[in-house]
């Protein structure tokens, strides 16, 4: 393709090529201080492509694909084309990971110990993580937990963070010197704007933790907090999951094991300030 | 002479085909062969414990379970019922 950039996101090495050189040049400026990938080659390849030659200039589109493509995918207009970007290397993901038990969750790390946040869009991972890390707590990543199946460990895969609508002032106001990526008003998801992880969770994306609490928040409702038995969290984070099926007994086997052996809590929270207190509360009681 | 047909005999997974992990009141179950995960609820996983590839017929697997299980109210319509269920559902087999 015309232009292409290669990056390395925990364990995942992406190249993402364009037929338009604008994504490329945001995703090299924000990503600028992730490692290029293991050995230089990457896992998923990433192509944001015109579906007709004369669209890459007139009222141009933005086409997603790669190893694995979804037919109804719609194209998004090039002003999104960073949307897009992250949109497709999450679809590689999503569709094609084998080494690991993917998790639609967000998740944050102290002493080694990890916290995993699943939930709809909207229930507040991505700020939540985002609240924690402000804290003090490493940001592992806002999209996908990686389960190793062998061992039992949480890697990170601290992409970009996806902020939307509501969550961006209150990320901004959190990280006020963080490197920030356009303000995408009115995509299919809303206001959109990328946040570059801090630094200290590039840096550590290499280190996996240990799992210690399954937590589903839920944003908007009074301070509230419910245990979640095991056989609601196994079928809960088997639905959070985009390969479970993909990875068959080895999936099954990490999935009851990380039941088995972390408590799952749900939580309600009326704003970011509460949820961090309660999921402090929750992890100083472990 | 009017004879009395004989009932199926249900058959289970032989044993290493089914992954069973209980959770609560639920157990998990991985059926190796088809690859699908099932969450079942008592007497679900004590009757796939007990019929094996061996398989038993409804009374006898009946009386296995009431001995086991002291199952004073175990009916053998309600046991008919789970196993249709777990027919359907593939973890038994009918012959």
């Amino acid at each position: 393709m015309r232009h292409a950039f290669a990056l390395r996101i925990g364990p995942i090495g992406f190249r993402i090529g364009s037929d338009w050189r604008a994504p490329i040049d945001q995703l090299r400026s924000l990503y600028r201080d992730y490692p290029a990938p293991q050995d230089g080659v990457a896992d998923y390849t990433v192509r944001l492509f015109a579906r007709r030659p004369w669209r890459r200039w007139l009222r141009p589109s933005v086409e997603i694909g790669g190893d694995y493509m979804l037919p109804e995918a719609a194209p998004l207009p090039l002003r999104h084309g960073l949307l897009a970007a992250e949109m497709a290397m999450n679809l590689q993901m999503a569709l094609g990971a084998r080494r690991h038990l993917l998790l639609h969750a967000s998740a944050v790390e102290r002493d080694g110990r990890a916290v995993l946040m699943t939930g709809v869009s909207g229930a507040g991972k991505s700020t939540l993580a985002t609240l924690l890390a402000a804290r003090g707590w490493r940001f592992m990543g806002d999209e996908f937990a990686l389960l190793d199946p062998a061992t039992g460990l949480l890697h990170a895969f601290p992409r970009l963070i996806s902020l939307k609508n509501a969550a961006i002032p209150a990320a901004e106001a959190a990280w006020p010197d963080a490197r920030m990526g356009p303000l995408m008003a009115a995509t299919p998801k809303g206001d959109i704007r990328h946040m570059v992880p801090d630094a200290r969770a590039i840096a550590a994306m290499d280190r996996p933790a240990t799992p210690a609490l399954l937590l589903f928040p839920r944003y908007g409702d009074a301070a509230a907090v419910r245990p979640v038995p095991p056989a609601e969290a196994f079928v809960r984070m088997t639905q959070a999951s985009t390969n479970y099926v993909a990875l068959g007994e080895a999936g099954f086997t990490a999935m009851t094991r990380l039941i088995a052996q972390i408590p799952a809590v749900a939580i309600d929270y009326p704003d970011g300030a509460s949820g961090v207190a309660q999921v402090e509360g929750l992890c100083a009681a472990l | 002479m009017d004879h009395a047909a004989p009932g199926p005999i249900y058959r289970a997974d032989p044993p290493g085909g089914l992954v069973v992990v209980p959770l609560d009141a639920f157990t998990a179950v991985y059926h190796r062969r088809s690859g699908m995960t099932h969450l079942l609820t008592e007497p679900a996983p004590q009757i796939l414990a007990i019929l094996g590839e061996a398989g038993l017929s409804l009374k006898a697997l009946l009386d296995q379970l009431a001995g086991d299980y002291d199952l004073a109210d175990a009916t053998a319509s309600a046991l008919a019922a789970r196993l249709d269920e777990l027919v359907a559902a593939g973890l038994v087999a009918t012959s």
